[in-house]
């Protein structure tokens, strides 16, 4: 008896092989439940919803060494569920404290692109030749939609403004982005960054990598799509515009929102063309800096309640599981007891 | 699905929260417009092209408002003062600012005619009052709009006394003698520019 207790106390790990002398051969049988007797068991596993998860064991009268595994496997994928869970919890704990510390930052970046818009205003639908589509994406993966969204926005503003005599190219910021984007659209990627998030995000590291684009990619206008961060669990894809000096001109001379950019007056610089440039390379630098925060900071959002889900869906898994263990071993037991009982019973009268 | 239980949520917690706006206080991102402004002629052409994908937001939808053309000149002018990592001034009426432009130091008041300004490294000086903030800024762009409001866009700004007298006659001296060591092109332009910000920052911490 206590040889039996011990058995069940080692968690039954123990196979049939260990087993021999005649006492403890009930105590085995403990270990094996009766599938083919017990249809109301069966039918419980059959309709369990992720049936999947386990193989439902065989109808017939299995050889007594090998039926103690079922169990085994029920417990090694709880192992393995809760490891999981593990993992996903510290991920949105990570997740969360790297939030907290860019969110300060990308708030305080809020207010470098207003001057811009207010002074040239936001000209989505502007018709130009060479548009440049600039994807912001992270390079990890695991934060839940984001980048893909940020695809497809993009795909769609490439259908946009193409047309006869236009071209559009994309230059790409991250990971995620380049290996869907490169399935399809390969010749038209201009430029691929990699790896921005090495170093703590700064605004000397996104004007070289803004300098870098401007120098290599000839472009009438150029938009920004990336994920605005409006709250943890909201980001909202966002374009923005930014348009070359000489466009900026045309639209100004032809009236249209940017139409009383010609009453500003400009001070420095020998040529009003000298200062538009360094306008619109300021502009592209600064709108850049907070698109890149902003999307660091909805990858970490988006990260952390990606985790959260996962952990919650884990622990979903495991209750289940631990559900059908419990039940499979108490059937177990009550089959032992039946057959002891009804030997007994059998060798009484 | 998702998506619209997060905007309502977020419409939710717009309209629940409307708080008393101090002068000057930076917006939550809970309370920018739940559903903002959008522009009506790119969601049409988006619809065409792309029906199943909600349109991207553009950036007028995330703007502040800002103060429309008064008839008369206004008394105060307000100032956006802005860096990358902060908003040092957000909507700060002031009497006057004095801008380090290329062109020179120029004074700004309100009924300034529009203008677009490129900066030099020097000093800005916010009056307001009897009260006068100055700040050396490494360079950026100046707008100043219809509406008296200027804004301020700079790199990098710190006040006059966070600069140490010391650290500055070091750096010119370094590049002083960078620039005659200097060989290529390069090297030169970079001296050069070392030099101009170091004898600026001496003539600010100077007067």
């Amino acid at each position: 008896m206590a040889m039996a207790a011990a058995l069940r106390r080692e968690g039954r790990r123990f196979a049939s092989p260990l087993i021999s002398s005649q006492p403890i051969t009930h105590v085995r049988s403990s270990l094996i439940p009766e599938y083919g007797t017990d249809n109301s068991l069966l039918f419980q596993l059959r309709n369990c919803p992720h049936e999947s998860i386990f193989v439902i064991p065989k109808m017939e009268h299995v050889p007594l060494g090998a039926r103690s595994i079922s169990t085994q496997i029920v417990r090694n994928r709880m192992k393995s569920v809760k490891n999981i869970q593990k993992i996903t919890k510290a991920m949105k704990m990570v997740a969360a404290s790297k939030l907290r510390l860019i969110q300060t930052r990308a708030e305080n970046s809020r207010g470098l692109w207003q001057p811009f818009t207010a002074l040239l205003g936001d000209t989505p639908t502007v018709d130009v030749k060479k548009n440049v589509i600039v994807t912001i994406s992270s390079d990890k993966g695991l934060c839940g939609g984001i980048n893909s969204t940020s695809v497809k926005v993009s795909r769609a503003i490439n259908r946009l403004t193409s047309g006869p005599d236009k071209e559009t190219n994309y230059v790409i910021l991250g990971e995620k982005a380049k290996v869907q984007l490169i399935r399809d659209s390969k010749k038209s990627i201009t430029m691929c960054m990699t790896e921005l998030q090495r170093n703590p995000l700064n605004y000397t590291q996104v004007s070289v990598l803004a300098d870098d684009i401007l120098k290599n990619v000839e472009y009438d206008a150029l938009r920004i799509v990336f994920n605005k961060f409006q709250s943890v669990v909201s980001f909202i894809p966002t374009m923005a515009t930014v348009l070359s000096p000489e466009v900026v001109e045309r639209e100004a001379e032809s009236e249209g929102k940017l139409g009383d950019l010609d009453s500003y007056e400009i001070e420095g610089g020998e040529t009003k063309g000298e200062i538009l440039q360094n306008l619109s390379e300021f502009q592209f630098s600064c709108v850049l800096f907070n698109a890149v925060m902003e999307n660091a900071c909805s990858e970490q959002g988006a990260r952390m309640s990606a985790m959260d889900s996962s952990s919650r869906n884990a622990g979903d898994m495991l209750d289940r599981l631990t559900l059908t263990y419990n039940r499979t071993r108490q059937a177990s037991i009550t089959t032992e007891l039946t057959e002891i009982i009804s030997g007994a019973a059998a060798l009484e009268g | 699905m998702l998506r619209q239980t997060s905007r309502l949520l977020a419409r939710s917690i717009a309209t629940t929260q409307q708080p008393i706006r101090l002068m000057g206080a930076r917006p939550m991102s809970t309370d920018m417009p739940a559903t903002p402004v959008e522009d009506s002629t790119f969601v049409e052409s988006w619809k065409k092209v792309a029906p199943n994908i909600d349109p991207p937001r553009t950036p007028s939808a995330f703007m502040k408002p800002r103060p429309s053309t008064p008839s008369t000149i206004p008394s105060k002018i307000t100032v956006n003062f802005v860096l990358p990592y902060a908003s040092e001034l957000t909507s700060k009426e002031v009497d006057m600012v004095i801008i380090p432009a290329t062109t020179g130091q120029m004074g700004v008041l309100p009924g300034h005619v529009p203008t677009i300004a490129e900066l030099k490294p020097g000093v800005l000086s916010v009056h307001e009052g009897n009260d006068v903030k100055k700040y050396f800024l490494s360079s950026g762009f100046v707008f100043v709009h219809a509406n008296s409001v200027a804004d301020i866009v700079v790199v990098e700004a710190v006040p006059i006394d966070h600069i140490d007298q010391n650290l500055v006659q070091k750096g010119l001296a370094d590049f002083t003698q960078k620039l005659s060591s200097a060989t290529t092109e390069l090297e030169k332009a970079e001296a050069q520019i070392g030099i101009d910000v170091h004898s600026a920052l001496n003539s600010a911490l100077a007067g």
